[in-house]
């Protein structure tokens, strides 16, 4: 399915590159300048880039994918190429002030091992994800399809995506793991955030989390 | 050889350095010269040059062709030419035998000015540091105050390491592949069965086999077999051999039944013909000696931390020799450091060897990143 105006509200969904722009300034908001960060699933390097360019920030990307791994070369970003599900070993505790795994999340198998990973090497953790409960999502459930959203956009039978999870689901964990949730903020798909039942009215969510004391 | 994006002919050069060189080992050379090949023009700014380290069995002669010989390609001349990854437009780009070696440089072949005779086995043994502060006398005499990046595969690839640590202030990229911060215990172990080879071969006579007319060619053949075993993949051996018969049938002797044992002797056969013993004994010992960690009880990234210049490290998915884990050790040494390091790991079946060869993905990466570098 495909979204054009919604609700009657007159507005259009941010396009993909809106979208991308939005992420970096959510997260951008939560670094502070000249921060050492590690952003996990770092595709070809462009929040890192952004966090550079906008924050002055140091510190590395981490990707699996040969292509990605290219794009970042290409971009003069440092990439190190490890799989993350393997774990963090490499990297020492406590060596940044943030690590970010932005919309890769629902994308990787050993979730629990990962949050862990990021709060071991870093202070505090950034994490967004698509919320698999977004209204839209329930409604194409309800309809009997799986979802195809702005921030969920693939199909069922070619979707990275292995980690379906909602803002309820993903906050559970949290307390299961003992992190604290710092900070959260929910969007819609037009990009205003989100503060009636964001489980229900948020498409994209976006924590600041640490390890509890 | 097509000639296209080739540097075409090139001549070597030498470089003599009438001062001495004090050596890690203890004792020193009372001078010594270095033979060079270099490709491209070093700009005004003199911002555009790269050192290309060679391995075990590598030479000066990097890229391009010898006059009059049109099969001499250098070695890495897939890499090195106008348009190639390392591209003769943009970097002047300087090939070195290193000291010790037996293509032309200051080695065992060379006359000892002490008894007018080939050093043979009195040649000192040389380490990785000594290699790269004879590189940066050849470095002063070019003018080339820094370089823009230093490039080495394998034992090439410790030769950049090195750079970054003695001369921090001169290279702005080092560009490791294949490489490892130090041998494991098998690395060591399989230099050690090839020394034995040699050492053990009758013609060898204690290192002066040049006295005698002699070469250890059983020696040296046998060393490089067992060396070629470890540079390839078990996958890729298979399928480039696999059980496949010289002569179609089982011959129930000990001569070659297997292409495999046909390669290998081609390989030992080739090698044994143009390299010296002593040469590959010395740089085997080189080899097992380099541990920069070793001066900080182990550990690699205090070793590192006097390191300023930007990292490649890249490694190949099925090379066994210096495995990707050996990579990831300096990788992680530089990112506890805060340097700046970029890694790729290359999905590539030819094992150690691959880092010659140019798989699309492992040029697109040194293209990428060279690309990148400023001059």
């Amino acid at each position: 399915m495909t979204h054009g105006k919604l609700h009657g509200t007159g507005m259009n969904p941010l396009t993909a590159k809106e979208r991308e722009r939005f992420d970096f300034a959510v997260i951008a908001n939560w670094i502070a300048a000249g921060e050492h960060v590690l952003d996990l699933g770092c595709g070809d390097g462009r929040l890192l880039r952004y966090l550079n360019e906008n924050k002055g920030i140091t510190g590395y990307g981490v990707e699996i994918d040969d292509n990605s791994v290219l794009g970042c070369i290409r971009n003069g970003i440092d990439v190190i190429q490890i799989d993350i599900e393997g774990g963090l070993s490499g990297f020492e505790d406590k060596s940044f002030s943030h690590a970010i795994i932005s919309q890769a999340l629902q994308a990787m198998h050993s979730t629990e091992r990962i949050l862990g990973e990021m709060l071991r090497v870093a202070g505090e953790a950034i994490v967004s994800f698509p919320n698999f409960a977004y209204r839209v999502n329930r409604e194409a459930i309800a309809a009997g399809h799986m979802p195809v959203s702005e921030d969920l956009p693939y199909e069922w039978y070619d979707t990275p995506n292995v980690r379906f999870f909602t803002i309820v689901d993903f906050e559970a964990l949290c307390d299961k793991l003992n992190i604290e949730i710092l900070e959260r903020l929910a969007f819609d798909v037009f990009g205003q955030p989100v503060t009636d039942d964001p489980n229900l009215n948020g498409s994209l969510a976006f924590y600041r989390l640490a390890r509890k004391a | 050889m097509s000639l296209e994006n080739s540097v075409g002919l090139v001549a070597p050069q030498r470089f003599c350095h009438n001062a001495p060189l004090a050596l890690k080992g203890g004792g020193c050379l009372p001078s010594f010269e270095l033979v060079y090949e270099t490709y491209g023009t070093l700009n005004a700014s003199r911002s555009n040059a790269v050192l290309v380290c060679h391995a075990l069995s590598g030479s000066h002669h990097v890229a391009g062709i010898h006059a009059g010989n049109p099969g001499s390609v250098g070695w890495w001349d897939n890499l090195v030419g106008p348009g190639k990854p390392l591209d003769t437009r943009k970097f002047f780009v300087i090939g070195v035998n290193n000291l010790g070696g037996c293509y032309g440089s200051t080695g065992p072949l060379s006359l000892n000015p002490e008894t007018g005779k080939r050093y043979g086995a009195d040649f000192p043994l040389i380490t990785v540091e000594d290699w790269v502060a004879a590189q940066s006398k050849l470095a002063d005499h070019l003018g080339i105050d820094t370089w823009a990046a230093i490039i080495g595969g394998s034992l090439g690839g410790m030769q950049a390491i090195e750079w970054s640590l003695q001369f921090p202030e001169r290279i702005r990229h080092a560009v490791a592949i294949a490489s490892a911060p130090k041998l494991s215990a098998q690395n060591i172990a399989f230099n050690e069965v090839a020394r034995q080879a040699i050492l053990s071969d009758p013609e060898f006579h204690g290192g002066h086999y040049a006295d005698h007319g002699v070469v250890p060619t059983r020696g040296l053949r046998l060393a490089r077999m067992i060396g070629h075993i470890t540079y390839l993949s078990d996958d890729q051996m298979d399928e480039k051999f696999g059980r496949q018969l010289r002569n179609g049938e089982h011959s129930f002797s000990f001569g070659v039944d297997f292409e495999i044992e046909s390669y290998l002797r081609h390989q030992g056969d080739k090698f044994a013909g143009f390299f010296d013993a002593n040469t590959y004994l010395l740089t085997t010992k080189a080899l097992d000696y380099f541990d920069p960690a070793y001066a900080y009880d182990g550990n690699l990234s205090a070793a590192l931390a006097r390191a300023k210049a930007s990292f490649l490290v890249a490694s190949f998915t099925t090379d066994w020799r210096f495995s990707p884990a050996r990579s990831r050790e300096i990788v992680f040494a530089l990112t506890h450091n805060r340097r700046r390091v970029a890694y790729a790991e290359i999905d590539c079946d030819a094992g150690h060897d691959s880092f010659l060869l140019d798989d699309p993905h492992y040029h697109a990466v040194l293209r990428a990143y060279l690309e990148n570098i400023k001059v």
